[in-house]
């Protein structure tokens, strides 16, 4: 298959997932942020995921259950093209933000990361001051024209995050020494800087005390007004504290969508109820 | 529950709140039954022993409650684990409800022991009770056998229930009227009718616990209401009388009834 009817096929499978999507976004109200089809993803010879499609409701909490290695993480990691680091992973489907698909060529993948910002499960700020952690994106991408601008950014960011005041007066202290919460904090400001339209979350509390958990679960309920929300947690009681849907993925495959509160009283299928309650699948 | 969990304490704990629940079903019927067959026999000391035995439905149901607390508290069950611990609550609740209702008869037959009913009042009452034990055992099998379609049975049959109160109801009112003296005796067995009623209501509440553990759905059906009492008033010829009006609106006694209302009038005026 040369590139061009690659090409090719992406733009009518494209076609055919817009006109098809949505289903699931409707039931919240809401507009769908992503639509995604027939999703295949291969590390090497090893399939992770298979056949997956699952629609993501803009300004609303997805979360995405299932044991260690059921292909959760991967499936969100293939929504900002985060596998495209890893060599041997392959991706297949259709992957449409706004109804743009974002394995097109046109597409830059940095770009696509700044409209598609992630918080990953152990904090990482960059070994340098709070302020520098939360300006780097919005540097880069040439976000503020001047000084003040960037500042703005920087404090409205903080804000958002629920970590102003704790940090304002030493914002040119580095942030690797505030607390595993602080910095979990700081690093969703530094995904909310770029003024993303979706955050990915992959277990972004499971390194956390229960306060500093509870800190980020009230955040992500603040800031799912304004932003889609998609979370990878392990914790069932999280997903059904902070999502609006929930999927249930094992073995690669999605096996059960809906509204969270259906799904934690009374999934349709045995596998989910198998796992949320904690039983032998 | 095709699967264990993978922490057996958890599968141990939802056990004995089920057994519980059973155990405590049973008690509430074999309560309402020794009160049915007190009222039968004009049997005061075994009314004295029902209502003795409602005192361990009442600890069940604290025993039930306290364990259903702590399985949320410590294990947050989810799905159909939370489903069965959310309905071991209301069940209780239910059960305990009948519990007192059957005690409730119980005391009655206490004050009617010197009592003798008309034959065909004790006939309806007693055709009344079997229907109502009937259903409370039918909601436990339910209930153990984790039968979601016993459960709408049960539910559904409540209507010959309240259909059957409401006959009871035009009888006693029929027999009142006919002879005043009987007014002390019918009024409780009135009473002792609602409740029966009443239980039947609570048996309807645990199908619907039933019917939402396994299936995770609500009964969508309206109930039909079989019901009719509420608009039952017997047939009542006010003379033309003016003064006569005002009398029977401030209250006073002055009305005099004259046949029952029988057959399937439910109109409050009859004339």
């Amino acid at each position: 298959m040369n590139n061009g009817e690659q090409t090719d096929m992406r733009t009518t499978d494209a076609a055919q997932a817009r006109q098809e999507g949505g289903g699931a976004c409707s039931e919240t109200g809401g507009d769908c942020k992503f639509i995604t089809r027939n999703v295949n993803v291969f590390y090497g010879e090893k399939q992770a995921i298979f056949d997956v499609s699952l629609d993501i409701p803009d300004r609303a909490v997805m979360a995405l259950i299932g044991p260690s290695g059921c292909g959760k993480s991967t499936y969100l990691r293939c929504l900002n093209r985060m596998n495209d680091l890893i060599d041997i992973c392959r991706v297949e489907g259709t992957f449409l933000l706004d109804g743009e698909d974002i394995y097109n060529g046109d597409i830059d993948p940095v770009l696509l990361r700044a409209r598609v910002g992630m918080v990953f499960q152990k904090p990482n700020p960059f070994p340098k001051s709070i302020f520098e952690n939360v300006a780097y994106g919005p540097r880069i991408h040439g976000l503020a024209k001047d000084r003040t601008e960037l500042e703005e950014i920087v404090e409205t960011s903080l804000r958002k995050a629920a970590l102003w005041d704790e940090v304002k007066d030493r914002l040119h202290a580095p942030g690797t020494g505030l607390s595993g919460g602080q910095q979990q904090r700081l690093c969703i400001a530094r995904a909310i800087a770029t003024r993303p339209e979706v955050i990915l979350m992959d277990e972004p509390a499971s390194a956390l005390d229960p306060i500093a958990t509870a800190r980020i679960e009230e955040l992500i309920d603040e800031l799912k007004e304004n932003y889609c929300i998609v979370i990878v947690t392990h914790s069932m009681q999280q997903a059904a504290r902070v999502s609006d849907r929930t999927a249930f993925f094992h073995l690669g495959k999605l096996i059960e969508e809906g509204p969270t509160e259906q799904i934690f009283t009374a999934p349709k299928e045995q596998q989910t109820q198998d796992y949320i309650t904690g039983r032998y699948g | 529950m095709a699967h264990e969990h993978i922490v057996k304490a958890f599968d141990r704990e939802l056990k004995e709140l089920e057994s519980d629940i059973i155990r405590m079903g049973h008690l509430a019927a074999d309560e309402l039954e020794s009160a049915l067959i007190a009222l039968r026999k004009r049997n005061a000391e075994l009314a004295e022993e029902t209502i003795i035995k409602d005192r361990e439905v009442d600890q069940l149901q604290h025993q039930i409650e306290e364990r259903a607390i702590q399985l949320i508290a410590r294990r947050q069950p989810l799905a159909n684990d939370l489903r069965a611990v959310v309905a071991a609550l209301r069940i209780a609740n239910e059960l305990e409800r009948i519990g007192d209702l059957s005690k409730n008869i119980a005391r009655r037959v206490i004050t009617l022991a010197q009592e003798k009913p008309p034959k065909p009042l004790k006939k309806g009452l007693k055709r009344m009770g079997k229907l109502v034990l009937a259903q409370v055992r039918g909601a436990l099998e339910a209930y153990e056998k984790k039968d979601a379609a016993l459960a709408l049975q049960v539910w559904r049959e409540d209507e010959d229930v309240d259909e059957a109160y409401s006959s009871m109801f035009r009888e006693l009112l029929t027999y009142m009227m006919e002879d005043p003296r009987l007014i002390g005796l019918c009024t409780h067995l009135l009473f002792g009718a609602r409740n029966l009623e009443r239980i039947g209501d609570h048996v309807t509440n645990v199908c619907e616990s039933v019917y939402y553990v396994v299936t995770g759905e609500r009964i969508e059906e309206r109930r039909p209401k079989g019901d009719a009492t509420s608009r039952i008033l017997p047939s009542y010829h006010p003379d033309d009388d003016e003064e006569d009006e005002e009398d029977a609106a401030s209250g006073k006694p002055s009305a005099t009834p004259r046949s029952a209302a029988g057959g399937g009038d439910e109109k409050p005026d009859a004339s």
